[in-house]
């Protein structure tokens, strides 16, 4: 029979190449892929090794891994198991559903006698040339700068810029996004600098441009700089001060604190949280230059989604944790870390109610979002309750989905500007007049 | 590497650390700066090599000493009926997992510093190789057009 390895890379002229190979390597039976390897990569793209690393809110855009995976169902897949040096199992399995993914015993893991960092393609156990080559470099600084959680960030600062109860003003909202995207940009390019020897070491992260040494320090540095500074520039005169000091500092708190943190105790989880809240906080400042309760509001939402995803995420990769010394709550606190999920998937429901509270939204919006965050909650409980890998992943899959629908949701529900003037709501009539007099 | 190389060249991740050994190029004109360069990025090498070769080998050996112990405290051998090798689920494994994370957190906190140190050391000298030779290039260059 026919078997297809479906590659979710990132380059996707690299597709045809590898299909090659793999090809190649069905017939030599040397090089081996562990399936529960294959399926990290696909899930955690957004994440980050930092899947370790940590999470930056993600968006809409978010749908399409999930959908990936749903296609999973339809296709055929090769499983390999490394071939160690005693060999243990040589076998080749098709797996064509879900289910028989979830029946991957975590044996697979254990039965070899290296550390199964992923053999990689035939193309991977060359020695390559340390050469830049400017063909390659889009790609390469987009793997840099994690292009895609990037546009993550970007979407959520985009969706706290629309909810602000403002008129929507074009270019302020594109050079926000710009800037809020320049200043990611940056600090993922400083997080991988960071963490080339850790990356190493785990699967998620071991095709990084540095770790593969397709680029040097000094040229990921430069980068890093020259996002950053035009970045936060961007934001501080092209938008306001205090956006750009938001920027700033979250800069600071990825790459500074969050980074260091993860080895050496778990609030790193705490601060990473934060780090992901502040982008909606970020679009909201943009649009009214203050920050009220609407934005704490945004980054509440936020922060609290961090935690069940990333916790249901981080409870499939003890091993790799364990061994690449993170300190993270699935393994040295296990207890600690469901009940945390599932005390922050009840929390979304309390901030979902208060929107309405606060005017930035209608009392829709509370009602509409119960179902799906009852749902996140349940599962949460069952994470809660099972604390096994079916539990953490149905959670994780969940939140995938959940948070671009609570946006959603929550931008079709927002309060119209003009409804709170006709009631004669004082507050925002005046604010109103405030932003009239202070945009030019 | 071909010998008529003149660039550095990084091979495939190492079978025990994980890491991608590099080999470096040693150009005639290498000059003190380059060379100081050149040994910081070795050492940094040859210390991460000896660091996670070690490191994932006591890993890997400790599993395996925890799965053996476990095992027999169950009562079941390293290896069943069909010769395969007996396993313990992942809750079972949690408990290694945390009892090894924190044995090595000094050993961690203590790479971590180095590994910064090295890291900030080899990229501030890139950055003065990269000056010096782009200083030597602009006049390089202006010489060539007064000539």
């Amino acid at each position: 029979g026919l078997f297809v390895w479906r590659l979710r890379s990132t380059g996707v002229r690299q597709i045809p190449h590898r299909f090659v190979h793999l090809y190649h390597i069905a017939n030599d039976r040397s090089i081996t892929f562990q399936y529960f390897n294959f399926l990290k990569r696909m899930y955690v793209t957004q994440y980050n090794k930092d899947l370790s690393q940590r999470a930056k809110p993600k968006s809409d855009s978010i749908v399409s891994p999930f959908h990936e995976l749903r296609q999973l169902d339809q296709e055929k897949k090769v499983v390999h198991k490394i071939s160690p040096v005693s060999p243990v199992h040589q076998s080749w399995s098709e797996t064509s559903s879900r289910n028989e993914l979830r029946e991957m015993k975590s044996a697979a893991e254990t039965e070899d006698s290296v550390i199964p960092v992923g053999a990689g393609s035939k193309e991977d156990r060359q020695w390559k040339e340390m050469k830049l080559r400017l063909d390659d470099l889009p790609g390469i600084l987009a793997r840099l700068s994690k292009i895609k959680l990037t546009a993550l960030v970007v979407s959520t600062a985009s969706t706290g810029f629309a909810m602000a109860p403002v008129p929507f003003e074009l270019t302020r909202f594109l050079v926000a996004s710009l800037g809020t995207g320049l200043a990611s940009c940056a600090a993922n390019s400083i997080n991988q600098f960071f963490e080339v020897p850790f990356d190493s070491n785990m699967n998620r992260t071991k095709n990084r441009p540095l770790v593969r040494g397709q680029i040097s320090p000094l040229l990921a540095v430069c980068f890093a700089a020259s996002c950053g500074v035009p970045g936060i520039a961007l934001l501080t005169l092209g938008v306001n001060p205090l956006t750009g000091a938001l920027g700033a500092f979250n800069i600071f708190l990825y790459t500074c604190c969050y980074t260091p943190l993860k080895r050496m105790s778990i609030a790193n989880t705490w601060v990473g949280a934060v780090v992901g809240a502040i982008p909606p906080i970020m679009g909201w400042t943009a649009a009214t230059g203050s920050l009220d309760a609407g934005a704490l509001l945004l980054g509440g939402i936020l922060y609290s989604w961090q935690f069940p995803h990333f916790n249901a995420l981080s409870w499939g990769l003890r091993e790799d944790y364990s061994r690449g010394g993170y300190c993270m709550m699935s393994v040295t606190h296990p207890g600690l870390c469901r009940r945390v999920a599932l005390r922050h998937c009840l929390a979304l429901i309390g901030l979902s109610t208060v929107a309405p509270v606060l005017d930035i939204t209608t009392w829709t919006f509370p009602i509409i979002s119960l179902p799906i965050n009852l749902y996140i909650s349940y599962l949460g409980f069952r994470f809660y309750r099972d604390a096994d890998r079916s539990s953490s992943r149905k959670l994780f899959f969940c939140s995938l989905w959940h948070l671009p629908m609570l946006l959603l949701v929550m931008f079709t529900c927002k309060k119209s500007v003009l409804e709170k003037e006709d009631k004669g709501d004082l507050p925002g009539r005046s604010r109103e007049r405030a932003m009239e007099i202070r945009l030019p | 590497p071909p010998a008529h190389s003149r660039s550095d060249w990084i091979g495939p991740p190492d079978k025990h650390s994980n890491l991608r050994p590099v080999i470096f190029y040693v150009p005639p004109e290498e000059s003190a700066l380059e060379r100081r360069l050149r040994e910081a990025r070795q050492e940094a090498q040859a210390s991460n090599q000896r660091f996670w070769a070690r490191h994932n080998r006591a890993f890997r050996q400790e599993k395996e000493e925890f799965i053996y112990s476990r095992l027999k405290a169950k009562g079941l051998e390293m290896r069943d009926e069909s010769g395969q090798k007996a396993t313990l689920n992942a809750e079972e494994m949690a408990d290694f997992y945390k009892d090894f994370l924190s044995k090595n957190l000094k050993k961690h906190l203590q790479y971590n510093r180095d590994w910064y140190k090295r890291n900030f050391r080899i990229t501030f000298l890139m950055g003065q190789v990269a000056l010096v030779r782009a200083l030597r290039w602009l006049r390089r260059r202006k010489k060539n057009v007064e000539q």
